[in-house]
């Protein structure tokens, strides 16, 4: 089991331009009842190189399942561009929004959900090409699902079956066979192993992993375990109450990271090793997620944050860079022993 | 996380397959089934083989009790009870199947639109449904009737004009949850225009109840009909449907009580078994038990 | 040494389907001491809820319970309603996964925590407030007067799983079951509740059975752990032994694919292959023999017994040699 090359501290120069590059997205929701909007995104910025898989982290109420139902237009973002391609996702409509489609996929959380249950697996995996390559034949379709069928680990008995009769991790893989026909350039991963069980986890895990490097695909992977994130995604990204609080490599993100929302998220996963959870630390985050309809002023951290100041009440802190990551917190170089930048 | 427990069949089984092996396993759907089916047959091939039809009078024979030559006897004007009968279920069973498949089809059609439409559209689809509930029915066919005369199309379009409005709510209730399932997510992630979405995705899927509910307003439309015949809005004589054999039975109660029974037996038969028939299907198809 | 506080000898579960009878729990050995931390884990099928339910005699109407489950020599299988309701809510508390759905949202918060105490103790209204707000207090509620009025929707997650606690704990019972209390809970939250059980246990020394499908949470709280599979247990152990020398390959398995916070990264996670059991079509033999890498002939003709490998630490299985052959 070989470990990948280290991440120096310094990025590397994208060698090219990014798959998708979102500027301040922002999507609300009106909340009938409450006259006031539910702000779900807030300003999100954020892209994804080729061949990237950045990690979209954050607990209920931070908006990453927004962000993604965001791209992939079906929810509609109040503002903001999400570029790809050479065009702005989010003001594309008709015939070059569906055009765009195809190079642009997304898997469930809930994989038998995700499946249409009155429909067979073929129909399923086939639905994509029956769309988007209307040239080709019933025999060229069988032949490509069949293909892909080996790929995800499913095998050819399972054509005829319906969704009811697979296993969370076997209609997960579906998903994915579903997801990859058209062969996208870039895969939106909602939580795709949260609902699974523990010792399916790792097997899908380790099938994205191939299948993204098989088809080079840029992926953006939602979740809210840390573990799975550290495995799976090259840079992470880490929202609160739909804001970024920190983009950091997976290494830096790891060793040293700069929010203190990102710390508390990091001490609070369990620990599997009685002797090191046991021999632990400080107290746990306390308090609760405020509600996204009457977010903190200034930054929305701040009621939970230990080493909140004045300055947090006031003002919302700009994504910037400490050390090798890009933090939102006023104060994030005095925990990092940096000196402050011009900003 | 539940799915890994739920059993898995050996061999490949769609959901309608499963769905019909359940229903055989509903005794009383089983039965209601094959007595329908008799009756059909019968309400088929009895006029057919019959020496008497349902219009010819015969002075001869008036008021008959059943036995002898006429098996369920004869009526005032001398005619073949069993025939009358018979041609009245065909009728029951037309009008009954016939304005349920009408209503259901306006019924699922609009309230899938207005389901599927969401907003505006769909609150205006649903108050004429609203408006239309307060019409009340039997003084609008007293109307109908009065501005075009007994018919029996009259009978069938005043039935299927009321009847679709139940449906439409149902249908359109199924699609509003069905809309925020994942997989039509999954489908509209993949490009899909509203009619190939409605078509491939949502209707299936509605199929199921659509199909529990059709069942059920074939027996509420046969006693519409029979209520309306009753009433004397329904079918001209000589052609009767149960309801106005019931409606003369009625009167004869007394004197011929099998002018009224044997009508109103078939008419509950008719009824009672196409209730059945949807309780089994309704079993059949709950997508709780769908899995 | 004290004797057990709960003792559960071959405890089965069954449910009768179309295709035969369900195991949902298959043969169940396992002693409770008082003020004992006892983690169960296991996946889907594992049948470690229904190991639970049984406790309570909580499990759906067409299960058939065999075995003995005694509290305090008390037996409870076949027990009836009268007696597990003198038990349920006083002596033995449950606390369910979800804690949306666990409290009645047609209720007030006060209704709800002081309902238990007035119903087994015949408590006063307003000893039962005052012992409520003892409660609020001890599970850090902040301003708990105030909640006393409010109803479920009301609060967070997090609270309403505070207040389905202390609710449990109302009634000072000796024996807290808890399945996956946490599960549903945001990360940040977890570690609150998880923090509150700990501090609760040392408090009121009641045992705890928490039922998990995470390893991380059982290392963080368990003293005691058992391993399920197909409704049975198939390794037993101390906590810190457990990781430190699990011998049954599905807990190898588990342990091996958690991945660390800290350290080296695999390039690619050891994984379990297969699928989970499914409890109405299990395998002759060794259940999780399908899925297990040092699978041979004997695992395949009946199931493997409990066995110790060392002082309390028991497993079910055939194989002896060295683990880590998982790819």
């Amino acid at each position: 089991m070989s470990t990948p090359p280290a991440d120096t501290a310094a990025p590397a120069p994208l060698p090219a331009a990014p798959a998708l590059e979102v500027s301040d997205l922002s999507v609300r929701f009106a909340v009938p009842g409450a006259k006031r909007w539910l702000q779900a995104v807030d300003g999100v910025s954020f892209s994804v190189a080729r061949g990237e898989t950045l990690g979209v982290v954050g607990e209920s109420g931070s908006g990453k399942s927004t962000i993604a139902r965001a791209l992939l237009r079906l929810v509609s973002a109040t503002a903001g561009a999400a570029r790809f391609r050479g065009a702005d996702l989010l003001a594309l409509e008709g015939p070059s929004l569906r055009a765009m489609r195809e190079h642009l996929q997304i898997i469930f959380q809930d994989p038998l959900a995700s499946l249409d249950p009155r429909m067979s697996v073929a129909e399923i995996i086939e639905e994509p090409l029956r769309e988007f390559r209307p040239a080709l034949d019933r025999a060229a379709r069988r032949g490509q699902v069949l293909a892909m069928l080996d790929r995800v680990g499913l095998l050819p008995a399972h054509l005829n079956r319906f969704p009811h009769e697979f296993s969370g991790g076997q209609a997960q893989r579906i998903g994915i066979a579903r997801a990859l026909m058209l062969q996208p350039e870039l895969l939106v991963c909602d939580e795709p192993i949260s609902a699974l069980d523990v010792s399916i986890k790792s097997q899908i895990a380790n099938l994205l992993k191939d299948l993204q490097l098989a088809f080079g695909l840029s992926m953006l992977f939602i979740a809210h375990d840390l573990a799975a994130v550290r495995f799976s995604c090259d840079r992470i990204l880490v929202l609160y109450l739909g804001r970024v609080m920190e983009i950091a490599s997976r290494t830096a993100l790891f060793e040293t990271p700069r929010h203190p929302y990102t710390q508390a998220l990091l001490q609070s996963v369990p620990v599997a090793d009685p002797v090191l959870a046991r021999a632990r630390r400080a107290a746990p985050l306390g308090g609760e997620i405020p509600s996204p309809l009457a977010p903190p002023s200034g930054c929305v951290f701040r009621t939970r944050c230990p080493f909140a100041g004045p300055l947090c009440a006031e003002e919302v802190p700009r994504l910037r860079p400490v050390g090798a990551s890009l933090v939102a917190c006023h104060r994030a170089e005095e925990f990092a022993g940096l000196p402050r930048n011009g900003g | 996380m539940n799915a890994a427990i739920l059993p898995r069949p050996a061999r490949a089984a769609g959901q309608w397959r499963q769905s019909w092996e359940r229903l055989c396993r509903h005794r009383p759907a089983l039965v209601a089934l094959a007595l329908l089916g008799f009756v059909v047959l019968l309400a088929l091939l009895v006029p057919l083989v019959s020496p008497y039809d349902y219009a010819t009078p015969d002075w001869d024979e008036l008021y008959q009790p059943p036995g002898g030559g006429h098996l369920l006897g004869t009526d005032g004007l001398g005619r073949d009870l069993l025939v009358r009968v018979m041609w009245g279920c065909r009728i029951s069973l037309l009008v009954g199947i016939a304005a349920s498949l009408v209503s259901v089809l306006i019924g699922v059609l609009w309230g899938a639109t207005a389901g599927y439409a969401g907003g505006t559209t769909d609150s205006l689809m649903m108050r004429i449904v609203d408006i239309l509930y307060t019409v009340p029915f039997i003084p609008l066919v007293i109307v109908l009737t009065v501005l075009f005369g007994r018919s029996f199309l009259l009978v069938f379009v005043a039935i299927g004009a009321v009847s679709w409005l139940d449906i439409a709510r149902i249908v359109r209730g199924q699609t509003l949850s069905l809309k925020n399932r994942e997989f039509i997510e999954a489908a509209r992630a993949l490009g899909l225009s509203n009619t190939t979405m409605i078509v491939r995705h949502v209707v299936p899927n509605l199929l199921g109840v659509v199909i529990i509910y059709a069942t059920l307003t074939v027996p509420t439309v046969i006693l519409f009909e029979a209520f309306l015949s009753f009433l004397g809005l329904g079918v001209h004589a000589p052609l009767a449907s149960l309801g106005t054999l019931i409606s003369d039975g009625a009167n004869h109660m007394k004197s011929h009580p099998y002018l009224l029974t044997i009508p109103a037996v078939f008419l509950t038969l008719i009824v009672c078994s196409f209730s059945y028939l949807g309780d089994g299907l309704r079993d059949a198809l709950d997508p709780r038990e769908q899995r | 040494m004290s004797a057990a506080l709960l003792a559960i000898r071959d405890l089965r579960v069954t449910y009768r389907t179309e295709a035969g009878g369900l195991h949902a729990v298959d043969g169940v050995n396992v002693d409770l001491a008082p003020g004992e931390f006892l983690g169960v884990v296991g996946e889907s099928g594992s049948g470690k809820t229904q190991l639970l339910l049984a406790m309570l005699g909580l499990n759906a109407p067409g299960a058939r319970i065999e075995g003995s489950i005694r509290y305090r020599g008390q037996e409870l299988v076949g027990a009836g309603e009268r007696v597990l309701g003198c038990l349920r809510g006083a002596r033995i508390a449950m606390i369910f996964q979800d804690p949306m759905t666990a409290l009645n949202p047609y209720l007030t918060i006060g209704t709800q925590l002081t309902e238990g105490m007035r119903h087994h103790q015949g408590a006063s209204r307003a000893a039962a407030r005052r012992r409520a707000l003892e409660l609020l207090d001890a599970v850090h509620i902040p301003e708990p007067e105030r909640r006393f009025a409010q109803h479920p929707h009301e609060l967070s997650g997090g609270m309403r799983q505070r207040i389905v606690i202390a609710m449990a704990l109302i009634c000072e019972p000796d024996i807290l079951l808890a399945d996956e209390p946490t599960t549903a809970l945001d990360v940040t939250v977890q570690a609150q509740i998880l923090a509150l059980l700990r501090e609760l246990r040392a408090r009121t020394r009641a045992a705890i059975v928490l039922v998990t499908h995470d390893l991380g949470v059982i290392a963080e709280v368990a003293d005691r752990v058992l391993v399920m599979y197909a409704g049975r247990v198939v390794e037993q152990a101390g906590v810190q032994r457990l990781f430190e020398h699990a011998s049954h390959p599905y807990t190898e398995g588990l342990r091996r694919s958690i991945v660390p916070l800290a350290g080296p990264l695999p390039a690619r996670l050891p994984s379990i292959g297969g699928n989970p059991p499914n409890p109405a079509e299990l395998p002759p033999g060794c259940p999780f023999a399908p899925r297990c890498a040092y699978a041979f002939d004997r695992c395949g003709a009946a199931p493997p017994p409990l066995a110790p490998v060392a002082p309390g630490h028991l497993r079910a299985c055939y194989y002896d040699g060295p683990l880590g052959r998982i790819r």
